[in-house]
């Protein structure tokens, strides 16, 4: 241990030592060393592995048009002094009825990725310029305000929920309106809800009104009470943690979640060969158990 | 395809996480009866500001939708009434809706101990002049409703459940008699509040009398211990307090006895004639030097906390001390480091530096390592307190050190961070920023962080390379810390901030009212932390939102700990705080001659800290209730 870390303390850098004169001589002191060479090089920390993704999307079985919308992008800076992987994920479920549904969502998903993607992506590739930058739930939750403003400007009378996932560095940060859903899964397929559902059946289960079982069948599952374009103020759900380390994410509209269980989703993404082919499975699963709704999903792997 | 409904109607009780309005998120509920529920609930609205507040929910019980109406309207009528109040006794009203058959009036919350719960505490009789010193506040308070344009209120509802002493020590009014909006007039019905009312009362009158009456029963209830409701005992105007509590003095006896009259006319005319009459007794022409003594009203608390042992030094301690292994390490600016037995408080060495030392030391193995303003870091024996060796920085350290893989990593005055090798003394790099440094290192598995002066906060790597950079708009004083490959730290600039630790980029960012010199103290996904703005915050970790924030009388420059649920935390007001982590709600304060700097430490269960009074304490940890 002790070689190791004399090894990474070499002194590399610019500005050399100067021995202090104030030296006292009735106390024993330690003379420095000064220019101690070493070629040690930086501990390349992690290999430059990419996040794997996934994406699956149907319609359904029972609906004659799509009114989800998906959108992911995954990019890497490999260089001698970093290695910071950088993904946003978002999935929207537009609601209000033909036209007005599918148009919802897309104009709310342009509208986030854009407004996400033009605040982060100049600092990703420019100089790391700290000090200029809007932190990550700022910009996320922005993101969410001009996802709402472009619906009400472009696709009034429609509304969408809106979950979207930011990865960068050790961090995520996830903001989220309706019922769409983003699950962070570890390596041993223990699920962890990230959102909050914010629809009718969920709020009638907290207030005790109705148990679990009963909001799964619940004939007003569909109903939300927080979206995107209905209100005139809204209250975005804007949260941070850690990148779960070798597991999964996933990001899902309620057509999937509303058919098939946690455990099911778990044993699906587990147990394929890639996240390409566990998205696939899942949107099967969905209209294999009826598909009455249309189906959604990203699935995000963690390197190892 | 989904539709949207706004209008949920919400269920009689609501639970835990409910949010009420798409705004108020319920958290408990803090008190009940058949007519109405307090919760305790977050204000949602804004997104980095959100305060706790009171939730009075009330049940229409009408049928007939036109009475049900006159209700709403009856209920709307008196929500502004109140918000119309500006007292510093009476809770503001914040918001007021109606759902249904629920009515829903939304005040600030009060962070505080209702006199009836002191009173279950409290052990013998309440002191005579603590007593006085409310019962003035309230008579401030109904002269203040009495006197209220175009129409007197009459509060009815005075008893010692409804009044808090906040964390201030300031009294406060609470379940303000909105409750009557729903009930019928006769006001014998009001729940839990007989023994406290007049017999005029029962009749339906309804003037400041009552109040009178009110407050002259809830004195005696807090001097004599007889709780007026008990139906076994005499009405409480014909119990003598004397017989139960021979202590108090007949003048004040009388007092409380004029108050209790059966007659309205025998009583004092007016709060402010019953205010005058208890000040003459305690000899005071006015109240103006009782009221905002706090100090004094918290006299359970206070006294509660009696030192295990005390230390004077010859100076300031500012720096926080280092427990390990039983023994106690500390240092002052009389330029000593002192090294104490724990549990006995025995003096077991001193070692005298050139210079003050604010340092907190490091202990490795047998040996403590302190920066001090004699430019050096100082290596002692733990055992002896006889030096071992030093290192020459070219500035005072004011830095702490930090030891992690076989070496010390600290800041100096010189600009300069120094890694250190931790045996021999021998400096292994240095590297040079642009301002000095008194934020203490953080060292991860691979990375050295630390603040400076200049407001930059820097990664090194294990070589002494920056690996990032990132500047706040001032200083940053604050040591960072690091939970989950997340760094936070504060600045001067009045935020708190969270980075990536391998990017350095912003994950989010908490303002305050004032920039904050703190280190923050991370536990159960909350970070807590001190500012110049005598706040004490806390904040989740997830949602950057305020979860709660307690204020001290002065700036909080020390940061806190957390020991057993219980968050310390000393103030420049010159207290050490001892509140409920996830509530701060203040359990206890113990007060020193001069402000308190440092950060608490903790050894089983002593709390040590040191104070500008030159004096170092050894407090127990109180048991929380």
């Amino acid at each position: 241990m002790t070689n190791f870390f004399n090894e990474l303390f070499g002194n590399s850098n610019k500005k050399t030592e100067s021995p202090s004169e104030r030296r006292t001589s009735d106390q024993p002191t330690q003379p420095q060393e000064s220019h101690e060479s070493t070629n040690a090089d930086i501990k390349k920390d992690d290999d430059p592995a990419m996040y794997e993704v996934g994406m699956g999307s149907s319609v359904g079985l029972q609906r004659d048009h799509n009114e989800d919308a998906l959108f992911a992008t995954t990019s890497k800076l490999v260089t001698e002094s970093t290695n910071h992987p950088f993904g946003l994920y978002i999935v929207a479920d537009g609601m209000g009825g033909h036209v007005h549904g599918e148009k919802a969502s897309e104009v709310a998903i342009r509208a986030m990725a854009n407004h996400v993607l033009t605040k982060l992506l100049p600092p990703f590739l420019g100089t790391p310029a700290g000090d200029l930058e809007v932190p990550e739930q700022d910009i996320m939750n922005d993101g969410i305000l001009s996802a709402h403003q472009a619906i009400i400007e472009h696709a009034s009378g429609g509304g969408s929920t809106l979950t979207g996932v930011l990865l960068r560095g050790e961090q995520m940060t996830i903001a989220h309106i309706g019922d769409s859903r983003a699950y962070e899964m570890q390596p041993s397929g223990e699920m962890k809800l990230l959102t909050t559902d914010h629809s009718l059946v969920k709020r009638l289960e907290d207030l005790g009104q109705i148990t679990s079982d009963e909001a799964a069948s619940h004939p007003q599952r569909n109903v939300l009470y927080r979206a995107l374009g209905q209100l005139e103020s809204i209250n975005a759900e804007v949260i941070s943690s850690p990148v779960p380390k070798s597991g999964n994410l996933v990001i899902c509209s309620d057509g999937l979640w509303g058919l098939v269980s946690d455990e099911e989703i778990a044993a699906m993404v587990l147990s394929a060969d890639s996240a390409q082919q566990a998205s696939k499975n899942l949107v099967e699963a969905a209209n294999a158990a009826g598909g009455p709704d249309n189906i959604s999903v990203i699935v995000i792997r963690m390197p190892d | 395809m989904m539709s949207l409904d706004n209008n949920i109607s919400t269920g009689l009780n609501l639970q835990k996480g409910t949010r009420l309005a798409d705004r108020y998120l319920i958290q408990d509920a803090i008190s009940n009866s058949s007519l109405s529920t307090i919760y305790r609930a977050r204000d949602l609205h804004f997104p980095n500001i959100i305060k706790l507040v009171a939730v009075k929910e009330l049940i229409n019980p009408a049928t007939d939708s036109q009475v049900q109406e006159m209700n709403i309207g009856k209920f709307e009528r008196q929500a502004n009434l109140l918000a119309t109040l500006t007292h510093p006794a009476i809770p503001r009203v914040l918001d007021y809706f109606t759902q249904g058959k629920h009515s829903y009036l939304v005040f600030e919350f009060v962070h505080g101990e209702t006199l009836e719960s002191i009173l279950g505490k409290s052990e013998g009789y309440l002191p005579e002049d603590v007593v006085i010193q409310w019962a003035i506040g309230l008579c401030e308070v109904l002269q203040y409703l009495h006197t209220h344009q175009p129409e007197p209120i009459i509060f009815q509802n005075l008893k010692p459940a409804n009044v808090m002493l906040n964390q201030h020590g300031q009294l406060i009014l609470i379940d303000f008699g909105i409750a009557t909006s729903f009930q019928n007039e006769v006001a014998g019905d009001m729940e839990g509040q007989q023994g406290y009312l007049p017999p005029e009362h029962i009749q339906g009158e309804v003037n400041a009398s009552v109040d009178i009456y009110s407050l002259g029963a809830t004195m005696h209830h807090l001097l004599s211990g007889g709780d007026p409701r008990a139906t076994s005992q005499l009405p409480v105007d014909q119990r003598s307090i004397s017989r139960i509590n021979p202590d108090i003095s007949p003048e004040l006896e009388e007092i409380v006895d004029k108050a209790l009259q059966y007659s309205p006319s025998d009583r004092y005319q007016s709060a402010e004639e019953m205010k005058s009459a208890l000040l003459e007794f305690i000899g005071r022409s006015d109240s103006r030097q009782l009221t905002p003594q706090y100090d004094a009203v918290f006299p359970i608390a206070e006294n509660a906390i009696q030192p295990i042992w005390t230390y004077v030094c010859d100076d300031e301690i500012r720096g926080t001390a280092t427990c390990d292994r039983g023994i106690v390490y500390f240092g002052s600016y009389d330029k000593h480091l002192y090294a104490f037995n724990i549990e006995s408080g025995k003096l077991l060495w001193k070692y005298f530096a050139d210079g003050g030392i604010v340092s907190k030391p490091a202990i490795v193995e047998d040996s403590v390592f302190f920066g001090s303003e004699d430019h050096r870091l100082h290596v002692i024996s733990a055992r002896s307190g006889s030096l071992q060796w030093t290192y020459y920085t070219d500035g005072p350290v004011r830095s702490s050190p930090f030891a992690a893989h076989g070496h010390l990593f600290i800041g100096s005055d010189d600009a300069a961070v120094h890694a250190i090798n931790i045996r021999g003394g021998r400096g292994i790099w240095k590297t040079e920023t642009d301002g000095e440094i008194r934020s203490s290192p953080y060292v991860t598995e691979d990375s050295v962080l630390v603040g400076n002066e200049a407001g930059e906060l820097y990664c090194l790597d294990f070589r002494g390379g920056i690996k990032w950079r990132f500047k706040a708009k001032r200083a940053i004083t604050s040591s960072p810390t690091v939970t989950d490959n997340l760094v936070l730290f504060a600045s001067l600039d009045a935020r708190i901030y969270a980075l990536d630790l391998k990017t350095g980029v912003q994950v989010w960012t908490f303002g305050m009212d004032k920039g904050s010199i703190s280190t923050l103290y991370v536990a159960d996904g909350l970070a807590f932390t001190g500012a110049i703005d005598g706040n004490i915050y806390c904040i989740s970790l997830s949602s950057a939102k305020e979860v709660w924030r307690f204020s001290t009388g002065h700036q909080v420059t020390g940061s806190p700990i957390i020991h057993n649920d219980g968050l310390y935390c000393g103030s420049v007001d010159g207290y050490l705080y001892c509140l409920d982590h996830q509530t701060g709600q203040l359990h206890w304060k113990f007060k020193t001659d001069k402000p308190i700097t440092a950060t608490p430490a903790v050894f089983g269960d002593i709390i040590l800290i040191g104070s500008t009074d030159k004096r170092f304490y050894a407090l127990p940890v109180k048991a929380l209730h």
